[in-house]
């Protein structure tokens, strides 16, 4: 079936079989790899992208379910002006290690922070609960949302910044 | 001693890539003409294949070959084999089936009939080890590891007698025949003399690796080559192993392994799955791509050993340990296993100095996946199982629970082991020290016993060990006529950010600006040396050992061209500023891009063209690559080492634990190491602070669970195998290090990876069992039902030496 969406605002087409997971659909059918296959079941988070403004595990989502809307993958966030704020303040606190979870963090981040960039570690935890990390015990995963959510709600940040 | 680079915080070259999405793991790649295979696993624990009817799915629309046992290098027993006739374990691959996509695959495979004949298994090695038991492997169920040694490991037959488990009905191991013993001091004079002596079975259960990325491989042939592609911990280390499990020399194989997403030891060398591409390639003339699903990894990735043992531990009426006898049944797997068995001894034996020990061993197969080490392989276990006897023996002799590590724990003149084997250094005293005073210990434990309605306030403190280092490796450097310093590594990149921070050290000695070095890893094609891979907490020391060697010789190299161009001797010459010059008249000099392109001039071992005949061959290789490019720095590491590199790490925990839900809170920890020099403040941080939380999920939430009566593994997800989350997490964390150099390193770096785990799983559990008043439960992890048992002074579900199967 011929599945059409806009990706990190391009529009995008290519046919694939009616069960092609969104997952699969980015990864195999349009080569975004940035979004990773850790559990196919919804359990980990490392494939979150964002469908008109909602998280979602897209391991869980047809592909299908997202034709005609709005898709932004972890490869949508950069920009000719530089990283985007969550991914700087990943970077500069050395918020990762092994880095596979990265993507489907930073993404249910942005989620987060778009809606409230001023979040509480509770809230920052609350709404990342469904991506795991084995590596980093997550607090200075916490520590680098609530630096980028100052950048993100100061006034010198753009607000039209946000997908 | 000061240095320019190290104890710096820098951002690592790599992650970039990680924070954008760019950086690409094993299933990533994709390759024109790929197709995909999947596996056809066991579903009995063990079996005979009598026949295989595959002519339906060979028939399929779609459907490329199939790959068996007859078509891959067969594995002398109890090695695990790539694919098999005899599968050993529920998910013990037997063929692959590869088609041009996923789904065909897996329906081709659907349609495979396969008639097998069930033979004897079992999941609980006590089981096996009673008299007329099953047998996990037709050879036999106990295996003789010969870890390290040039020998094969082997499997014999075991059974104990009827009488040595009369013991199991008073809920103690029963202690048979031992095949693995040693011993030092005298035992029974250190009970005698003691004013306490503790006796304890205990029980500590199998764990997941739970690396987030599984261990997908993609691989081709192309021009003679083998291309892999895959997720491991090591890189040039992997070479020799993928040459045998591929049955091709090294230099045949590229290998990339630029990222890999966790291993935690599951992934140290390489994997029989990871070479059923490259096999399934070479049959079809086609790129093949295995992905292993989350599922898979449980059913035929690696987990942590468990253990069913029993100790008895003498304390003086002032803590010191005078005897530990102590015997361990290791359930290890269907496989040729992991020596956890050494790590749990050896451990105890520094950890607590006792004047006198014994440990009686056995090494038991079950049809359960391949057991390998997990961070702290024999080291953690010990720790949880040791530490809340520390706790039972303070309390039992009035001493304060810091008090009793503290006079217990070695310094640097302390033995390992039977073979009383001397340690580097070590500075546990001072971590626990600096943990008090940061943690406020002294005021902290007058919390310990508050009561809030239902939920009681604990805090509580642990050790933990494993060695952290090796040497004799080779390193290997380049100044081009760019002025560029290459450092070529062919450690692994497991994300501690070790294999950059080990680089900076060949910077530093040579003076470097940090900004002009560049580093080359992840692909073997990258002209990388000999470096053992990124496990058993050893980067830290290994590496800064080899790039310290190489980097002293290109500055010798230098110094050599300096005194040939400008007169005198090298001695007369020094470097900084990334130029050399001579003492006495600073203004004669040369740059580095200027002595990079003398050495091209003059060949020989300045451009690399000669080469050390100590190097290993695949540093050779690499050395050839990179030869007649500038200034080449290369060596073997034969610096000083004597004696075993011992990191530790000393957890501080503060919790408050409902004794109703008998779920807790962490409300504080503390982790606090002994990792010699710091080399990159961040990176320690964060390798401290998650090891403290995969610790808590080995303490509390971790276990894998077999049904007894099939072999099927019970966890088969994340939901059902439990790895911490978010929600499990401390409000806050907080980290220090003792920062004493290691004599034995000449930048004086230790790794610590691996302790940073025992320090926060073992601080859980004694805190859990300090708010219990006392409750010490001998077996990990604490889950809730079993708080909630011991608080309303029930009995537990589950019988004393039960594990695998509840």
């Amino acid at each position: 079936m011929l599945v059409e969406l806009t990706v990190n605002g391009e529009w995008k087409s290519a046919d694939c079989p009616p069960e092609t997971t969104l997952l699969k659909f980015l990864r195999e059918h349009l080569m975004l790899t940035g979004a990773k296959l850790g559990c196919d079941v919804g359990d980990c988070g490392t494939c979150t992208v964002i469908v008109d403004g909602e998280s979602y595990n897209s391991c869980l989502m047809l592909a299908a379910r997202a034709a005609g809307r709005d898709v932004t993958t972890i490869e949508g966030l950069a920009d000719s002006q530089g990283v985007h704020p969550i991914q700087e303040a990943f970077e500069e606190l050395g918020s990762l290690q092994c880095g596979f979870c990265g993507p489907g963090m930073i993404m249910s981040a942005k989620n987060l922070l778009d809606k409230n960039p001023t979040a509480s570690r509770h809230e920052i935890k609350d709404a990342l609960s469904g991506n795991l990390c084995r590596c980093t015990g997550y607090t200075k995963i916490i520590e680098a949302i609530e630096g980028a959510g100052r950048v993100m709600s100061s006034d010198k940040y753009p607000q039209s910044n946000t997908f | 001693m000061a240095y320019t680079l190290l104890g710096k915080d820098f951002t690592p070259p790599d992650i970039r890539a990680k924070v954008t999405g760019e950086a690409k793991y094993a299933e990533d790649f994709r390759v024109d003409g790929m197709v995909f295979a999947r596996l056809l696993t066991s579903p009995m624990p063990h079996a005979r294949v009598r026949s295989i009817d595959a002519s339906e799915a060979l028939a399929m629309h779609g459907v490329i070959g199939i790959l068996t046992a007859d078509d891959v290098p067969a594995k002398a027993s109890p090695q695990q084999t790539i694919l098999t006739n005899e599968p050993v374990f529920v998910g013990d691959p037997i063929l692959a089936v590869a088609a041009e996509s996923e789904t065909i695959a897996q329906d081709a495979i659907d349609k495979i009939k396969i008639d097998f004949e069930l033979l004897p298994f079992c999941v609980d090695p006590l089981e096996s080890l009673y008299p007329g038991g099953p047998n996990a492997r037709t050879e036999g169920n106990s295996v003789t590891l010969n870890f390290g040694q040039p020998i094969p490991p082997e499997v014999n037959e075991k059974k104990w007698t009827a009488r040595d488990f009369a013991a199991v009905e008073e809920g103690h191991l029963p202690t048979g025949e031992p095949t693995v013993q040693w011993e030092y001091g005298d035992l029974d004079t250190g009970f005698e003399d003691a004013a306490l002596v503790l006796e304890e079975s205990f029980v500590v259960a199998s764990n997941s690796h739970h690396s987030m990325e599984p261990r997908s491989a993609l691989s081709y042939w192309e021009n003679g080559k083998c291309h892999v592609f895959g997720s491991l911990q090591s890189q040039s280390f992997a070479m020799n192993t993928l040459s045998g499990l591929i049955g091709i020399p090294p230099e045949d194989i590229v290998f990339v392994a630029e990222f890999c997403g966790g291993g935690f030891g599951s992934k140290g060398n390489p994997y029989p799955s990871m070479v059923i591409p490259a096999h399934f390639s070479k049959k079809i003339n086609r790129p093949v791509m295995l992905r292993i699903s989350r599922a898979e990894e449980y059913y035929l990735g690696h987990a942590r050993s468990g253990f069913q043992g029993r100790t008895k531990i003498g304390f003086r009426e002032d803590g010191k340990v005078t005897s530990i006898d102590l015997y361990l049944v290791q359930e290890n797997g269907s496989a040729t296993g992991f020596p956890d068995i050494n790590g749990f001894s050896e451990g105890a034996s520094l950890v607590y100095t006792p004047e006198a020990m014994r440990l009686r061993g056995i090494f038991v197969s079950t049809n359960t996946p391949p057991r390998l080490a997990q961070r702290g392989p024999g080291q953690n276990q010990m720790a949880v199982t040791f530490e809340p006897l520390m706790d039972r023996a303070a309390k039992e002799l009035s001493i304060d629970r810091l008090a009793i590590r503290q006079i217990n724990a070695p310094t640097g003149d302390a033995l390992v082991g039977a073979g009383r084997e001397p340690v580097t250094s070590a500075h546990p005293r001072e971590a626990l020290a600096k943990g008090a005073e940061q943690f406020n210990w002294v005021e902290r434990v007058k919390n310990d016993g508050q009561r809030n309605g239902s939920k009681v306030r604990s805090v509580a403190v642990a050790t933990a060990f494993h060695p952290a280092g090796f040497n004799g490796f080779d390193g290997l450097v380049v100044i081009t006529p760019d002025g560029k310093l290459n450092v070529h590594t062919g450690v692994g990149n497991l994300g501690t950010y070790s294999y950059a921070s080990t680089s900076r050290v060949a910077a530093e000695v040579l003076k470097y600006d940090w900004e002009n070095c560049v580093i080359h890893r992840g692909d073997s094609r990258k002209h990388l040396p000999f470096n053992i891979g990124q496990f058993g907490s050893n980067t830290s020391f290994t590496m800064t050992r080899t790039n310290f060697v190489a980097a002293t010789d290109a500055m010798d190299k230098i110094k050599e061209i300096a005194a040939m161009d400008m007169g005198g001797d090298p001695e007369d010459y020094d470097i900084g500023e990334e130029k050399v010059f001579s003492i006495s008249d600073p203004t004669q000099s040369m740059t580095y891009a200027e002595v990079a392109q003398r050495a091209i001039e003059l060949g020989g071992k300045y451009s690399g063209i000669e080469g050390p005949e100590d190097i290993n061959p695949i540093t050779k290789g690499g050395l050839a690559g990179i030869a007649g490019t500038g200034l080449v720095g290369v060596a073997k590491d034969k610096l000083e080492k004597h004696g075993l590199v011992p990191a530790f790490c000393a957890g501080f925990i503060d919790i408050e634990l409902d004794t109703e839900t008998g779920k807790y809170e962490i409300l504080d920890y503390l982790g606090v190491v002994d990792c010699g020099t710091v080399l990159h403040p961040q990176s320690l941080a964060t390798q401290i602070k998650g090891g403290a939380v995969m610790g808590f999920g080995m303490a509390a939430t971790e276990k894998l669970v077999y049904d007894p009566q099939s072999g099927l593994p019970a966890n088969v997800g994340l939901y059902q195998a439990k790895p911490p989350s978010y929600l499990d997490v401390p409000s806050t964390m907080g980290w220090a290090a003792v920062d004493e150099p290691d004599p034995q390193n000449p930048v004086g770096a230790k790794g610590v990876g691996e302790p940073v785990m025992g320090g926060g799983a073992a601080s859980l559990i004694c805190a859990i069992s300090n708010a219990l008043d006392g409750h010490y439960f001998m077996r990990n992890p604490i889950t809730p039902d079993m708080i909630v048992n011991a608080a309303a002074g029930r009995p537990q579900s589950y019988k004393p030496l039960q594990v695998n199967n509840q």
